[in-house]
This record gives C-alpha cells, sequence and structure tokens, in this order.
C-alpha cells in the first residue's frame, strides 16, 4: 500500500507536468512559460541574491504571522471553549469571521498598521488565526467530559487544567487547526504584499504579472507549492508521531 | 430566541457602540476609520445614486456563476476520485496544502485563455473553490451506511444510478456543508481577483476608493460586502443545523 501510494504520487506529478505542456505547447509563451523554462528560471532565480533578499521578506512576515496567529488562536479556542455558553455564542460569529472575503479589510489594516511589515503580519495572522480559534474550541466541546471531571475533582487551577489536561486531550485537532492556518497565514501575506508592498514574493508575482512575465510566476508558483506541500508533509508527520 | 443569540446580539451590538464612540470621541481619528453610522449612511447613499449597481449585480453574478459550476464540478470530480482509492491517497496531501498557494496569481494565465472581462475572474473563484467541494464531496461519500450501497448492488443499479439515486441523497447533508464553504470561497475568490486584479466589480471599486482617499465610500462598500456575505452565510448555516440535526435523529 505504501508503495503504491508513492507510485500514485509520481504518475499524478507527471500527469500535472504533461497538463502544464501541454497548455504551454498549444497556448504559447504567453500563456504559460514551458516546465523547462521555468525549471531554468527558478535555477537561475535561487543563485540570485535580490531574490532571496525577498524571500527572507516575506519569510519573516509570514514566521511572524504564524507565530501569532498560533498562539492567539489557541489560547483563544481554549478560554472560548471551556464554557458551553461562550462557545455557543462565539461559534457563528467566528464562522461569519472566517468566511468573510478578508481583502475587502485590506485597506482597513493598511490604514491601521501603515505600509510597512506590520500591515503584512496583521493580514497573514487575520487569516490564520481564526481557523486555529475554531478547531480548538470544537474540540474542546467533543472532549469526554470526564477529563475536565477529573481536572476538577484533582482541584487544577484553570492554567493547570489547560496545560496537563485540555491541551493533550485536543492535540490532534490542534495540529490540524495548525495545518490549515498555515496555509491561510501564508496566503494572506502573500496576498497583503501583492496588494502593496515593495519587497517579497508577493510583490514580485505582481510586478511579474504586470509585464506578462510567465516564466517568474511559474517559478514561484513552483517554489510555493513545494514549500507547502513540504511543510504539511513535515506538519502530518510531527502530528503523528505525537498524536498516533 | 435562545438566551445564546441575546448574548451573541449584545456582543456584536456592544463591539459597533464601541467603535462609534471611539470614533466619534477621535479615539481612532477619522482618517483611519469613519463612524460606524456614517458608514450605513454611506452605504445608503451609494445604493439610493444607483451609481454601483452595475457593480454589485456584476459581482453577485460572477459569484453565483462560480457557485453553480464548482458545486457541480467538485460533485463529479469527487466522484471520481473517491472511486479510485490509490489515486485518493497520493491526491489528499496535494488538496490538503493546496489553499497556501495564492490561486490569483495565475490570473494572467486565464486573462490569456479566456479573454478580458467576466470569465477569468469566475474560472480563478471556481479553482479557490472547488477543492473545498471535491473534500466535501469525499467526506459525505466516507460516511454513506454499508447497507445502502449492498442494496443498491443487490437491485443491480447501474453506476450513474447508484450515484444519483443513493449517493447523492445519502450525502446531501455534507455535500450542503460543502455548498456553504463555496459560496463562501466564491466570494472570496471574485472578491480578491476584483480587488488586486479587475476593472469592474465591488472588489474594484473598494480598491478604487482606497487609492484616491475616499473614505466614505470605500467603508459603504465594505459595509455592503460584510453584510450581503453574513446575511447569506446565516441563511445557508440555518439550512445546514436543520440538515445535520435531521441526520442525528
Amino acid at each position: 500500500m505504501r508503495v503504491n501510494r508513492h507510485i500514485g504520487a509520481v504518475a499524478i506529478f507527471l500527469v500535472l507536468l504533461l497538463i502544464w505542456q501541454a497548455l504551454h505547447t498549444i497556448g504559447g509563451e504567453i500563456v504559460l512559460a514551458s516546465p523547462a523554462e521555468t525549471a531554468l528560471k527558478l535555477y537561475s532565480m535561487l543563485g540570485d541574491g535580490s531574490f532571496w533578499e525577498n524571500v527572507a521578506w516575506t519569510s519573516y512576515a509570514f514566521v511572524l504571522g504564524l507565530v501569532i496567529a498560533a498562539v492567539g488562536g489557541v489560547s483563544l479556542g481554549l478560554a472560548l471553549g471551556v464554557s458551553r455558553l461562550s462557545s455557543a455564542v462565539a461559534g457563528p460569529i467566528l464562522i461569519n469571521l472566517y468566511s468573510i472575503p478578508k481583502v475587502t479589510l485590506y485597506p482597513l489594516v493598511l490604514l491601521c498598521f501603515g505600509l510597512g511589515i506590520s500591515a503584512k503580519v496583521a493580514f497573514g495572522v487575520m487569516h490564520g488565526m481564526i481557523p486555529m480559534t475554531i478547531f480548538t474550541m470544537n474540540a474542546i466541546r467533543q472532549m469526554k467530559p470526564v477529563y475536565l471531571r477529573s481536572a476538577r475533582v484533582l482541584r487544577l487551577t484553570p492554567l493547570q487544567t489547560a496545560w496537563t489536561v485540555v491541551l493533550p486531550a485536543i492535540l490532534p485537532e490542534v495540529l490540524s487547526g495548525i495545518r490549515l492556518g498555515f496555509s491561510l497565514t501564508l496566503l494572506g501575506v502573500l496576498i497583503g504584499e501583492m496588494f502593496a508592498s515593495s519587497h517579497g514574493l508577493g510583490f514580485l508575482i505582481t510586478s511579474a504579472m504586470n509585464v506578462g512575465d510567465t516564466e517568474t510566476i511559474m517559478a514561484i508558483a513552483v517554489l510555493l507549492a513545494a514549500f507547502a506541500l513540504t511543510s504539511n508533509a513535515i506538519l502530518v508527520f510531527f502530528s503523528r508521531q505525537v498524536a498516533p | 430566541m435562545k438566551l445564546e443569540s441575546w448574548i451573541r446580539l449584545a456582543v456584536v451590538a456592544g463591539s459597533v457602540g464601541a467603535i462609534e464612540l471611539l470614533c466619534r470621541t477621535g479615539v481612532i481619528p477619522n482618517s483611519v476609520m469613519i463612524p460606524p453610522s456614517d458608514m450605513a449612511l454611506a452605504l445608503a447613499s451609494i445604493l439610493s445614486s444607483g451609481e454601483m449597481t452595475g457593480d454589485i449585480v456584476s459581482t453577485f453574478t460572477n459569484v453565483a456563476l462560480a457557485t453553480l459550476i464548482t458545486v457541480v464540478l467538485g460533485f463529479v470530480l469527487g466522484q471520481s476520485i473517491h472511486a479510485v482509492p490509490w489515486l485518493r491517497a497520493s491526491i489528499e496531501p496535494l488538496l490538503a496544502s493546496y489553499y497556501s498557494v495564492p490561486t490569483f496569481m495565475f490570473y494572467p494565465v486565464f486573462i490569456v485563455l479566456f479573454g478580458i472581462g467576466r470569465a477569468p475572474i469566475v474560472a480563478i473563484a471556481v479553482l479557490l473553490a472547488i477543492v473545498a467541494m471535491i473534500m466535501s464531496t469525499l467526506n459525505g461519500l466516507d460516511r454513506i451506511p454499508a447497507v445502502l450501497r449492498k442494496t443498491a448492488h443487490i437491485y443491480r443499479m447501474s453506476r450513474v444510478a447508484t450515484a444519483l439515486l443513493i449517493e447523492l441523497p445519502a450525502a446531501a447533508p455534507y455535500l450542503f456543508t460543502g455548498m456553504k464553504l463555496v459560496v463562501a470561497y466564491a466570494f472570496i475568490g471574485v472578491i480578491a481577483s476584483e480587488f488586486i486584479l479587475s476593472g469592474s466589480g465591488l472588489g474594484y471599486r473598494i480598491a478604487y476608493a482606497y487609492n484616491n482617499f475616499e473614505n466614505g465610500k470605500m467603508y459603504g462598500l465594505m459595509l455592503l460586502v460584510l453584510v450581503s456575505v453574513t446575511l447569506v452565510n446565516s441563511g445557508l448555516n440555518a439550512i445546514d443545523n436543520r440538515l445535520q440535526a435531521r441526520r442525528r435523529r
């Protein structure tokens, strides 16, 4: 079964590559750069110092956003999930916040935080924090009530209860929330850079889009997809280790 | 109304009131945010003057088109992936990390493929929403009790008949949850594309107002988007809760 799955992954990869090449052959350079050209472009970009500066800008904003979103989201989820009433009150509000197009609010973020890196971080946090809160909160609601009762019998303080009882019990769901939040924080930071920034990968994408440079667009897309897939695989591996 | 609904209403009303107070007292400067009551007035004048009706209609049409295409296409793709276990095992990690690549970057590709106008925006929204529909379809098909499929087998129903007469109704509650997500993602895809890339629609109008420091118009339009998305979502949520409750019986 394991070998089978790897063959499947390779097959899907090859099919995607074929579709890509076919689109290039039909539409020409103006639609899509060919896979070979993209690989060459990516290779030359990886050897370019200014490209790494942009990667560093994006990574910095992303890591900062992810840490704030994870700590904030999980703590907020813990706080709201402990009581049935507060989670019932907050649930629909959070789901609605999750599904509004947050791009709409980007001008507000820019007006509050200015045009610098803090606006990008804030925008990443806005995207990533809510799913983590929702996952954590729902996980506590579905936890076996006996855990909380035991904590009360042992007279644990709320902080002790959260740290030694609740968090270990809901770790798998928290990790799924962090996986989703990871993707969305990256998306938020990139969209922020695409709309208003003069650094970072999002800025590179927008400037490549404006001049129709499909090689750069595809090279960054491949890089981002590789990064997202690798990180997801690592997070999945990690969550299997801690919560089999 | 239940107690929690009242508290929720109070929380929302309280937050709006607090923002209003902070704006009126000047703690939040007017250049950053205008008071919510002024937003409502700006929205009223936008709606009554009719200057943006074309953009509003265009955005909602795009969302509706994208939702329709995504639901049908996502269900068919979900069915096909579900039917081939090895394909599913290898495609699921791809789907899980799909959302971290900003779909908007492929907009130039779609412009060349579909031309300028509605089609590339709808295509981006479909691309953004389809994974949610595929995932919900897979989830729904997983949870159909085995006895239903066995019954179909006994009646010697064809694959298509089984899909339409047995699997579709049995998975319907899960598919509806997927559809709810599709509508949310379609809104996000359409408005974000208009915001970053297009020359019409609500997203474009908001970005335009921002660039020209027209705070009144900008906040009026933001309010319009927030209110309409909230209304659509609450409607769909109410139906969803009923379906879920029926399933538990």
